[in-house]
């Protein structure tokens, strides 16, 4: 490309030429870097593309999933029904199963029917109460339980309505598809239609999507993301306060105090082919130690958060290494000089000086771990999680999900509301590591010292 | 301005013998940098060592608070005695050597942090003072002996690198004096300053050997004659010659010497 070549040419007397002309050779290298500069655009425009087509998409398919159908109505807590015996007592309230729930959710349809006065042939209060998600009756029975007090009393209700229905405004349902869906029929669309307009039915923003534990496969509709923040958020501590340490301690060692010999030579070699190593090999090596062998239970988040550890250690090392290395070495001259020891030379000069790089690779390398699905799939964070997992420390054994995890389970599903429920989890993945980027980058320019 | 100096070098005459070094070697893995060296350097004298890049005359300095430990490859043999204690003996701790010898280096190099935390990091690791007006009482000898304190006492918390050249290399001698050392070593310490600059910090280093043995690594022959009372020539990691700057560059004794001296090698 760059034209040394001229070797062999016997270095004669220049040539008098004009400036005012461009030369033969000239045109030929000015003509090349037009192309060289063309073929950069070109590459950005491709990336750029990519990036806005990807990001349209995600969100395009996935921003409904933050929004959610709601039936707001009044409900009578038929004491009757709910409290059999009449004793109050929470014992004999538990007893009614979410079956028990359905006559009293029948009965708010049918008042609402005649309030507003609105109807569909075929269509009785049992039929209409279908537009209800079966996660209904269990929210109503949860909030009775917890305020048994109200057990007599009219309380206004929202009500997830059914998936179908929810589809139906999001557009994934219509008239005609429901022809051939045997869970939803066209009279219940027209319902809810009329529902809407008297005001019964709304859509409104779901913090449940966030805050929800999962569900199971015939109610896409109460699905959340709250247990798997969680996982994922128990994860990322156990990382950080392990990888942080340790990488740091280790670069540190490396690359301040350890003699520059054959073994170093390796562990610097293996420290880089580690960071080449595929995550689904880390998922091995954590399902045969930490599972297998210490005996830690499937789908913790402390196992998960000691894979990504390992995985995240090579970033960590690499950055920190680096950033260790651009501190100038007349700064470790001058600390030597006026008799630092090495230990004060590293901790009170060349660390606070590496600590921006130190703390960009950190986020990035939490970035890469918070994103990283494989390893998890084979510790058994695949798993169908329902219970929110405790406090931490404790909270750190019980079983949780994990945001990407729980991205490839749904979507692994059939019910195609739980496709539009894994597009707004990578929404909600995508903002995390915004907001972790951010940070680095927030705290790459504080940190940043000129020297 | 030089017949002052000459002047006082001939005021100067003997003196106690403040470092001594005998049969010095220095190895960089397999290279021979520095080859047999003698040297006795009194105290409260400015010593030049002169010679073409590469002579071994930095390393050689660099032997004389040990610096070179810094290095892996590179392997000291010989004794240096400083005050009559073998500084090259394994019970001696780099660390406390290099409180006693004072290195100034050839590029400026602050601390990127505040003019004051900069004088004040060496009293403070070796714990020279028992409160803050203390410290504040060192800082403030230690710039007025760096010839700076006119310059930057008003804005002692402003960061050191923001001073230009010449003053961040007086703030490098008052951070070296502010640990009070004996022996204060410098490499080559106006090779990255303007000719001003280079003027004030010899006027300093004339001022230093009032308290000080200072040490001057120099590429140029004007300097070591300016500001020295004695001087070394190093070629090829020999010290071929070394006495009276004055003989030194009158009537230099070893051919290799004058030719240096005028030029013809270097």
């Amino acid at each position: 490309m760059t034209d040394l070549n001229t070797t062999g040419a016997a270095p004669g007397p220049r040539k008098k030429t004009s400036l005012m002309v461009q030369d033969a050779r000239t045109k030929k290298r000015n003509a090349a870097e037009k192309r060289f500069r063309l073929y950069g655009v070109l590459a950005i425009g491709i990336a750029v593309l990519a990036l806005v087509t990807l990001l349209a998409s995600v969100l395009i398919n996935g921003s409904s999933a933050f929004r959610q159908t709601f039936i707001t109505m009044d409900i009578y807590l038929d004491p009757a029904k709910l409290d059999k015996k009449g004793t109050g007592a929470i014992e004999d309230i538990a007893k009614v199963s979410t079956f028990g729930y359905a006559p009293l959710i029948q009965q708010a349809f049918e008042t609402v029917f005649e309030k507003d006065n609105i109807g569909v042939e075929g269509m009785t209060p049992k039929t209409a109460a279908e537009l209800i998600s079966p996660e209904g009756s269990a929210q109503l029975r949860r909030y009775v339980l917890a305020n048994p007090e109200e057990i007599g009393d009219t309380v206004s209700f929202d009500f997830l309505a059914g998936g179908r229905i929810d589809g139906y405004f999001k557009g994934r349902v219509t008239m005609a598809s429901a022809e051939l869906d045997s869970n939803v029929t066209p009279e219940q669309l027209q319902l809810a239609d009329q529902l809407k307009d008297a005001g019964v039915l709304r859509t409104k923003f779901n913090w449940d999507f966030l805050t929800n534990a999962d569900a199971s496969e015939n109610r896409p509709e109460a699905a959340g993301l709250g247990v798997a923040i969680i996982g994922s958020l128990y994860m990322m501590m156990v990382v950080l306060v392990l990888a942080l340490p340790i990488g740091v301690a280790a670069s540190i060692y490396l690359e301040e105090f350890a003699p520059k010999n054959r073994w170093t030579d390796i562990i610097e070699v293996n420290i880089a082919n580690l960071a080449a190593v595929p995550s689904i090999v880390f998922g091995i090596l954590g399902l045969a130690i930490f599972i297998n062998f210490a005996g830690l239970p499937k789908s913790a988040p402390i196992v998960g958060g000691l894979v990504l550890t390992l995985m995240t250690l090579p970033t960590i090392i690499i950055a920190t290494r680096a950033s260790l290395k651009s501190v100038p070495p007349s700064i470790r001259s001058a600390a030597l000089g006026i008799g630092a020891s090495k230990m004060q030379t590293v901790f009170h000069h060349v660390l606070p000086l590496a600590l921006p790089g130190i703390l960009t690779g950190t986020i990035l390398g939490l970035a890469q771990a918070l994103g990283e699905t494989a390893p998890l799939l084979l510790i058994g964070m695949v798993a169908f999680v329902r219970d929110f997992p405790g406090a931490p420390p404790e909270g750190l054994f019980d079983p949780a999900a994990a945001l990407p995890v729980q991205v490839y389970n749904w979507t692994q599903r059939a019910d195609p509301a739980f496709v539009e429920r894994a597009q707004g989890a990578i929404i909600t993945l995508l903002v995390f590591l915004l907001i972790m980027n951010t940070v680095a980058i927030i705290l790459r320019r504080r940190f940043e010292r000129r020297w | 301005m030089e017949d002052m100096y000459h002047m006082d070098r001939a005021m100067t005459g003997t003196q106690d013998i403040k470092i001594s070094a005998r049969d010095v070697n220095v190895y960089y893995g397999e290279k021979h940098a520095i080859k047999n060296v003698s040297v006795e350097i009194a105290d409260k004298t400015v010593t030049a060592f002169i010679g073409p890049s590469g002579c071994g005359k930095s390393t050689f300095l660099r032997c004389i608070n040990r610096m070179n430990d810094t290095i892996d490859i590179a392997r000291v043999t010989g004794n240096i005695l400083i005050d009559g204690e073998d500084i090259t003996d394994p019970r001696v701790d780099p660390v406390q050597l290099r409180a006693k010898v004072g290195m100034v280096f050839q590029k400026p190099n602050p601390f990127p942090k505040s003019i004051y935390d900069n004088v004040a990091y060496g009293p403070k690791i070796h714990g020279m003072s028992r409160n803050k007006t203390d410290l504040d009482e060192i800082v403030e000898r230690a710039l007025r002996r760096g010839a700076i304190w006119e310059e930057v006492k008003d804005r002692l918390h402003e960061p050191g690198t923001g001073l230009s050249g010449g003053q961040q290399q007086r703030l490098c001698i008052a951070r070296a004096v502010a640990t009070e050392p004996e022996v204060l070593l410098m490499d080559e310490p106006c090779s990255a300053l303007d000719p001003i600059a280079t003027a004030q910090v010899e006027e300093l280093i004339d001022e230093l050997r009032q308290n000080y043995s200072v040490v001057i690594v120099t590429h140029s022959m004007q300097q070591a004659a300016r500001v020295s009372q004695k001087t070394a020539f190093f070629h090829l990691g020999d010290m071929v010659e070394y006495g009276e700057t004055d003989k030194i560059f009158t009537n230099p004794e070893d051919p290799r010497t004058e030719s240096y001296i005028s030029g013809r090698i270097g």
